[in-house]
């Protein structure tokens, strides 16, 4: 046998060895490329390469009117639409001095706190199954289906509702709503057993996700990450609680955080996100006050049909709405 | 019923072309590619409540080379096009091309710089599903229509695109 060959593979000299991931991957969620560098299975380096889901969001609402934009908030975090709209109809609003009824205010509360559930159940499922849990995904996606169910009773959509509109809501609640939320109520607490019983200990899960991806809280801060994923990082910083927005500050609920800021401190943070969401919505369920779903500020809203068949100032408001849009210099004026 | 009556059980006489198309639409394997909002309808289209596997689909390939159908859920941006494509290409025939939604149909609301307008313009797409995002439901049944397309097609006769 020849000895310097056998003394070289004693001793292997390594060298890194580039691979390219994506933009399409088998656990492609949205679209990404990263270039990794790997030393043996290793990362060593990655280099993200962005835009492949660019798709001119802002551009486009430059040319609409601020109804019209609140399609495309639905579309920008998918997953999650309901909380875009929240974000822009809330600065459309303080632009506009006005303010929702508190009717809208706790159902906007309870909607947006639901699809915090939804978005979590998503991240749960989908992470689980590209880590080889497929069974999490099909259960996540199981609970999830119940949500979109409450979506779609209040909005007629499943997943791009535009269900908030300036200065309330686009339709009162059927009757419906309450005990649909309330069976999810109900229900949900176990199935987050469930996610913790099939997750939370499992060996591969551990393996996979503790340790891995950790951020520091400092560099967290400095890169701009906000929720859970800052959250996990130990620092305990929530909007809802240091700058309240809709009545978020008349609900008890606490802010969960981790302690290394890995993948598994984030799983864990999401899953008492769930439960802390659960608080919210029982609260705000319990205390939906009676009353207007939408502000009726003339020139801001459609008025009731009933009054523009009636009313010609209404009629002229309806008019003046759909054809020009709503206008910010204009309103501001009066 | 003709000659089959008097022969044993289990003998059954078609063409080839039904035999091999009734085949090909009874296993239609999906590529697991997935875009922006409509993958994730597409996902609960493969998931617990509509469960796509009643129609021979629940494999969802993550290669091309081992995919028959693509399904374009959501909009291809100028960035995303030529990759669609090289992956279209990738996949052996015979395939088929699903236009999930609006985007991936027309361009849908994102009439812009940054969306390719219709996904037709880079790969040939048999069915259109038309809705932003079109409901498992729907989606189920533009699957359900590409099935019977599937037992019309020639087995000689190259695919017109």
């Amino acid at each position: 046998m020849n000895v310097e060959i056998l003394k070289k593979t004693e001793k292997p000299e390594t060298e890194t060895m580039i691979l390219n991931m994506g933009p399409h991957h088998p656990s492609t969620h949205g679209v990404l490329r990263v270039i990794l560098e790997l030393d043996g299975e290793t990362i060593v380096k990655a280099t993200p390469d962005i835009g492949f889901l660019h798709t001119g969001i802002e551009k486009t609402m430059e040319n609409k009117t601020y109804n019209q934009v609140i399609p495309l908030t639905d579309r920008m975090d998918y997953v999650a639409s309901l909380s875009n709209n929240l974000a822009y109809l809330l600065a459309v609003e303080k632009l506009l001095d006005i303010q929702a009824p508190p009717k809208a205010e706790f159902v906007r509360v309870i909607l947006t706190e639901l699809t915090r559930i939804a978005s979590h159940l998503w991240w749960v499922g989908t992470h689980a199954h590209d880590i080889g849990a497929m069974t999490v995904l099909l259960y996540a996606v199981r609970e999830r289906e119940k949500l979109l169910d409450i979506f779609e009773l209040v909005s007629g959509q499943r997943m791009m509702t535009s269900y908030f509109r300036i200065g309330g809501l686009a339709k009162d609640i059927p009757e419906e709503f309450e005990p649909k939320v309330r069976e999810v109520l109900k229900t949900f607490p176990d199935k987050i057993e469930d996610y913790e019983n099939l997750l939370t200990k499992n060996r591969i899960w551990l393996n996979r996700t503790v340790g891995v991806g950790t951020i520091s809280a400092e560099d967290a801060i400095d890169l701009g990450v906000s929720g859970p994923v800052l959250r996990a990082c130990g620092a305990e910083w929530d909007i809802r609680k240091s700058n309240p927005y809709s009545g978020y500050d008349e609900f008890a609920f606490d802010i969960p955080t981790g302690k290394n800021g890995d993948v598994y401190d984030r799983y864990l943070v999401r899953l008492e996100e769930m439960r802390q969401s659960l608080r919210i919505v029982n609260q705000a369920l319990d205390g939906i006050p009676e009353g207007d779903f939408v502000e009726r500020v003339p020139g801001v809203v459609l008025p009731p049909k009933e009054e523009v068949l009636s009313n010609i100032e209404a009629l002229i408001f309806q008019f003046k709405l759909v054809v020009e849009g709503l206008s910010l210099h204009r309103i501001t004026q009066r | 019923m003709g000659l089959e009556e008097h022969l044993g059980d289990g003998i059954l006489f078609t063409t080839l072309e039904k035999a091999v198309n009734w085949a090909r639409k009874s296993s239609v394997w999906p590529f697991g590619f997935g875009l922006a909002c409509c993958a994730i309808e597409m996902i609960c289209t493969f998931a617990s409540r509509f469960d796509l596997a009643r129609f021979g689909m629940e494999v969802t390939r993550a290669s091309p080379r081992q995919a028959d159908l693509m399904i374009v859920s959501g909009r291809v941006s100028t960035k995303m096009a030529p990759v669609v494509r090289q992956l279209y290409e990738q996949m052996p025939e015979p395939k088929w091309v699903i236009a999930m939604g609006a985007c991936a149909s027309t361009g849908g609301v994102f009439n812009n710089y940054a969306i390719v307008q219709g996904v037709d313009k880079i790969v040939p797409v048999d069915i259109y599903v038309p809705g932003c995002p079109p409901r498992p439901e729907q989606l189920i049944e533009g699957i359900i229509k590409l099935h019977k397309k599937i037992e019309k097609e020639s087995l000689k006769k190259k695919r017109e695109l």
